[in-house]
Order: C-alpha cells, then structure tokens, then sequence
C-alpha cells in the first residue's frame, strides 16, 4: 500500500510544478465560475432592479388626442418624451424601449364611449423591455380603471358589481426559494469543475506519460500495475477535491456581491453548507478521476485524450438540463444516480429544504461503487501491452 | 543469467521475432546486434516482461517474466530505448524515486545516490531538473536509476546511442566494472565498434532472427573473414541499418 503512496507524492509534485496544470485546476477552474456567476447575476438583478425603479421616460404620440390621458401619465410620474418621427424605426433602433400611441380613433371612440384604443409599441423580443412594458401597461390600465369606474358611478351603479371575481394572487415562495432559483445555476458549475479541474491531471499523469516514453520505465518496477494506476488516481482526485473546496470558497465570497436583498431574495449559501456540499460531492471527485484516468488510459496519445476531454465536459451537464427540461419532485430513486442526486440535493438544501440523512448516504454510496467499478475498469487497461506500446 | 528458447512475437500481420534464442551467462557482457528494425528492441521487452510472447519460453535466473513479473523486476535493471525520464523533476528525485518504488528504505536510498553519483560522475547535475539534459547527461541519470537497487541483471537498449566519446567511454567503464562484479549484461546496438570493443559474447538477429551467436573469434570462423566487420556483414547479409 505505501507504494501507492509513492506514486501519489511524485505524481503531486510533478504535477504542482506544472504550470499549466496548477492554472487550470487550481486557479482558472474554480475562480472561473463563481466570477462568472457574479458578475452575470449582479448585472442582471441591478438592470432589474434599475429597470423598476428608473423613471419611465417614453414618448407618447398623438399625446394632443388625448390631453387628459397625458396628463394621468405625467401625474404618475412619466416623464413624456416627444414624438419620434417614425415609432416603429425608432423602437427598431433601440432609440426607444416603448413607445404609447394614441390611434387616431381614440378621440371619437372616447366620445362614444367604445374601448378607445391605445398602442402600446415594443419589440417583445427584448427580454429587457419586459419590466418597463409592464410598468406602462399598468398605469394604462390604472387610467381606464379609473374612468370606467367613475362613468359606473355616474350613472348611480356600484363600481364593484363590475368585478365579479377578485383574483389575489398568495405568493408562498420564501426569500430562500426565491434564491435558489438563481442558485439552481451552482450544482451545475460545481459538478462541471469536478470534471474539468482533473483533467490535465488525469492527462498528464497517463496519457502524457506514455507519450513521454516514461510510462515504460516505470511499469519495470516490482510492483503491481493496479498500485502504480491508484496513485495517479488518488492524485487526480485530490487535486479535484482541493479545485471543489476552492470552487465553494469561492461561491460563498462571491454570492455577498449580488445585492439579493433589493431583490427580495435570499441567497442562502454559507460555509456549513458549502462543507455539507464538499462532502456530498467528494465521491464524485473519485467518479470524476476515475473516469478520466479510464479515458487516458484508452487513448493512444495526449491529443487523442484531450479530444475525448472535450466530450466529458457534456457528462455534468446532463443533470442539470434534465432537470431544466423536466423540473421533477425529488424521489429516493433518484440518489442512486451519481450527479443527478447531488445536483438534487444542492439545489433543495439551497432552497432552506433539510433533505434525509439517508437521502444523503445512499448518494455518497453510489458514487463511491461506481467511482470503484471505474477505477477497476482502469486498473485492468494499465494491464494490457497496449498501455505502453501502441502497436501492440 | 538469462536463457531464452525459440521467442515469437507479432504485431497484427507484422512478425518482430520470428525465432530468438539465445544464453546470457552471469559476468558477461551479451551484445544484441542487428540492424534497425531486427527485433532487438521487441526480445528486449519480452526480457523485462512487458510483453508476453506468443510462444517461446524466457528463464531469468530460472525465473519465468510472464508468470512471476514481480519477482523478475526486483532483480533486473533497464535502461529503455527512450530513457523516460521525468522532466520536471531533478536527477535526483528520478532516480530516488524508482528507488522508493523498489522498497530503498530512505537512509539506504540517499547513501546508494551518493554512491551513483560517484561511480557516474553526476555530480554536476544531480539537483537540476533534467529538463533540457544532453543525451550523455540522460542515459547516465537512467543509468543510475536502473542500478539504484543493485539488480543482478542489466538489461540496456542502445546504451550508447546519441552519447559523445567521452560518455561513451565512461559507459563502457562502468559496464565492464558490473561485469567484473559478475553481472549479467544484456545490451542491444546496431554499432558494430560497441559490441566488438564490449562484449564478450554476440548474438546477430537479422529480420527477427539469431543467424549467428558466438564470441568475436568464433564470429570470424563461421564466417570465414578476419575483419570483425566482415564478418557480421556477411552474417546479416547487408551492411544496411549497420554502423561501422
């Protein structure tokens, strides 16, 4: 056994003084994501809350057709723009977000008293307008409540009779939950670092070996080829385990960035559950290594193994865009799938759900077997002469 | 010692040894010539038993590679073709940590470098990174690594190959000093100078075949020239792939 750990020390030191190994497993891997994630969610959630709050500035065509109507507008706090020669070009051009047109109708329809129609102009294709669409939208409607109901009363109706239902919404989503949407991104930034931080590890120590001709001397030592795969696998492994701490380190630093408050959302990640979340992903570190090593080992040279890389990365996805696709109840079925469950149990602990110790054990045990069976898989291709010779 | 009987080995359609045997006495040097592509480099790794043949049977001190691997690599040394040392750490740390892999208890391992060191004259670069080591400087740190556990046997691929004079000569030094120790020596070249110069012993393997096994002058008998040369040209029947 100490053999094993042989290996493991040379490969940690070979490995550490490997620039671009320490860059991708140690640094670039778990920064990467969590700076990402930042800076994506910080941006979006002030634009949103920018957006809600800025005042409205829109134009309002044809605003003499209907002076009273400009008036409510300008009472709540519109700021009206003059008129754009053309409003569809200028809404085209991004020169407007919306624009409110008052049809030409509008006056004699009023008159009348039809529906007199108002356009409301924006490229629904801009995911960004949306939150000042509906902020115009509803001092529209604010307008039209107001004067059907004062045109009800004229006639001596009660207004109320014109609502036969009151619909009211109850809202029973916690500021965790709320969260945890947004969070629902972090098992899958996680589960893609245990993957990808091994890597040049899991390359080099194999496939780069080989390449390098120094896998043949070291197969001429007396001890079984089972031990020399294990050291390598162990270091792939630790270096993954010490890429995810990081990686968790620094979601929780970085998650204090996004202003969540103003939002009304909790962003509900720290370090207990960070440490909750290392150990529940630590077998998976062996899966991941494992199965690298297993691919490494299979590939004839290092750039046959970093092609295959690329396939891997689409491996921890897989959890994550099922459950995008097909948002499900979690069952304990689904804690014998390694990656489903730990993706499952992140996201409910994350959104202030305590989940069942046993939930948790099972998901630790079915990754820990099908790390083991991938790692005997690797054990029996270091047997073949193929390892090392190509052509054999 | 080493006695090898009738050794096949093929590579899909392509036969590397078609018929290799041959005896390695104890405090004796057995050079392997041929010319490339002969099917030294394939009896080589059946020897140190990462490949199995397809038929034929290997006895190192009586033991069979395939069947008691472990113990066969306890008592042999090998110098690949390749070398295959590890860039990133220094001389020392290569060869201490083939050492460590052998069971070296550390006390033992640094006092067996010290002694390495000397008898290879690496001193001068034991604690660099061997990143960037001349051929020379490369086949003396593997040198020194496949003696770090004293193995009884001595298996080198082209030893000499890319080395200038001066490592040359140290290498052929410290060979007949193994010998002398009583060593088993098995090396492969396709140098006819080295074997000459070298061995005690020389079996000509020409398209993965022994044509010829036998001391140098009982080399010139069977072929009936008096130039070593000569003679191994006309056992192999070309000059081709041979350096003088």
């Amino acid at each position: 056994m100490s053999r094993i750990f042989i290996v493991f020390n040379k490969e940690i030191r070979d490995s550490l003084r490997d620039r671009r190994t320490v860059l991708n497993a140690l640094i670039m891997g778990p920064i990467l994501g969590p700076v990402l994630f930042v800076i994506l969610f910080g941006f979006i959630t002030s634009k949103e809350v920018e957006k809600s709050e800025e005042t409205l500035e829109i134009p309002v065509v044809n605003r003499a057709l209907a002076p009273n109507l400009a008036q409510f507008l300008e009472q709540h706090g519109m700021l009206i723009q003059p008129e754009p020669v053309d409003p569809e070009q200028s809404i085209a051009d991004k020169d407007h977000d919306v624009i409110v047109r008052i049809t030409e109708q509008y006056p004699q329809q009023w008159r009348a008293g039809e529906p007199a129609v108002v356009e409301v102009l924006a490229d629904r294709s801009r995911r960004e307008v949306g939150t000042t669409m509906a902020r115009v939208q509803r001092l529209l409607n604010g307008y039209g409540g107001q004067i059907g109901q004062q045109r009800i009363q004229l006639r001596g109706v009660d207004p109320g009779l014109m609502q036969a239902v009151m619909i009211k919404e109850v809202d029973l989503s916690t500021p965790e939950s709320r969260g945890a949407m947004i969070l629902a991104m972090l098992p899958y930034f996680v589960m893609i670092g245990l993957f990808v931080s091994g890597m040049s590890v899991a390359i080099d120590t194999t496939a780069g070996e080989k390449e390098r001709k120094s896998l043949e001397p070291l197969l001429i030592n007396p001890l079984p080829r089972w031990q020399i795969m294990a050291g390598k696998l162990l270091a792939t492994t630790a270096f993954t385990l010490i890429s995810l701490a990081l990686t968790l380190v620094a979601f929780v630093i970085g998650v204090r960035f996004i202003p969540a408050a103003s939002m009304d959302f909790t962003l509900n990640l720290d370090w207990s559950m960070a440490l909750q979340f290392w150990l529940l992903t630590a077998p998976v570190a062996l899966l991941a290594a494992a199965l690298l090593t297993v691919l490494a080992a299979f590939a004839k040279s290092f750039r046959e193994a970093q092609s295959y890389m690329g396939l891997v990365v689409l491996i921890p996805m897989l959890p994550t865009l099922w459950m995008f696709i097909n948002p499900v109840k979690p069952e304990i079925w689904m804690m014998w799938v390694p990656l489903l469950s730990q993706s499952l149990l992140i996201n409910e602990t994350i959104s202030g759900k305590l989940m069942p110790l046993n939930w948790q054990l099972i998901s630790v045990l079915s990754s820990v077997v099908f790390g083991l069976l991938l790692a005997a898989i690797a054990a029996s291709l270091y047997q073949r002469p193929k390892l090392i010779f190509n052509n054999s | 010692m080493i006695v090898t009987e009738h050794l096949q080995k093929s590579f899909g359609p392509v036969q590397a040894v078609r018929d290799v045997t041959f005896n390695a006495a104890d405090g004796q040097i057995t050079g392997l010539l041929g010319p490339n592509g002969a099917g030294k480099t394939t009896t080589l790794r059946m020897l140190y038993s990462l490949l199995p043949p397809d038929s034929g049977s290997i006895r190192i001190d009586g033991i069979d590679p395939q069947r008691e691997a472990l113990k066969v690599k306890t008592s042999l040394g090998v110098v690949p073709d390749a070398r295959g040392l590890y860039a990133r750490l220094s001389a020392r740390e290569n060869i201490a940590y083939f050492g460590q892999l052998h069971g070296i208890k550390k006390a033992d391992l640094e006092q067996r470098i010290a002694e390495l060191c000397e008898q290879l004259d690496l001193h001068e670069f034991i604690d660099r990174r061997t990143e960037g080591f001349s051929q020379g400087q490369r086949v003396r740190v593997a040198l020194a690594r496949a003696l770090v556990h004293k193995p009884k046997t001595l298996l080198l691929d082209e030893p000499s190959n890319g080395l200038d004079v001066m490592s040359t000569r140290a290498l052929r030094e410290l060979l007949l000093r193994l010998r002398a120790e009583g060593h088993c020596i098995v090396l492969s070249t396709h140098i006819m100078q080295e074997v000459a110069a070298l061995c005690d012993r020389i079996v000509i393997i020409a398209d993965g075949r022994v044509v010829a096994d036998g001391s140098a002058d009982e080399l010139r008998r069977l072929s009936g020239r008096n130039e070593l040369e000569d003679a191994f040209v006309k056992l192999i029947g070309s000059e081709e792939g041979l350096l003088a």
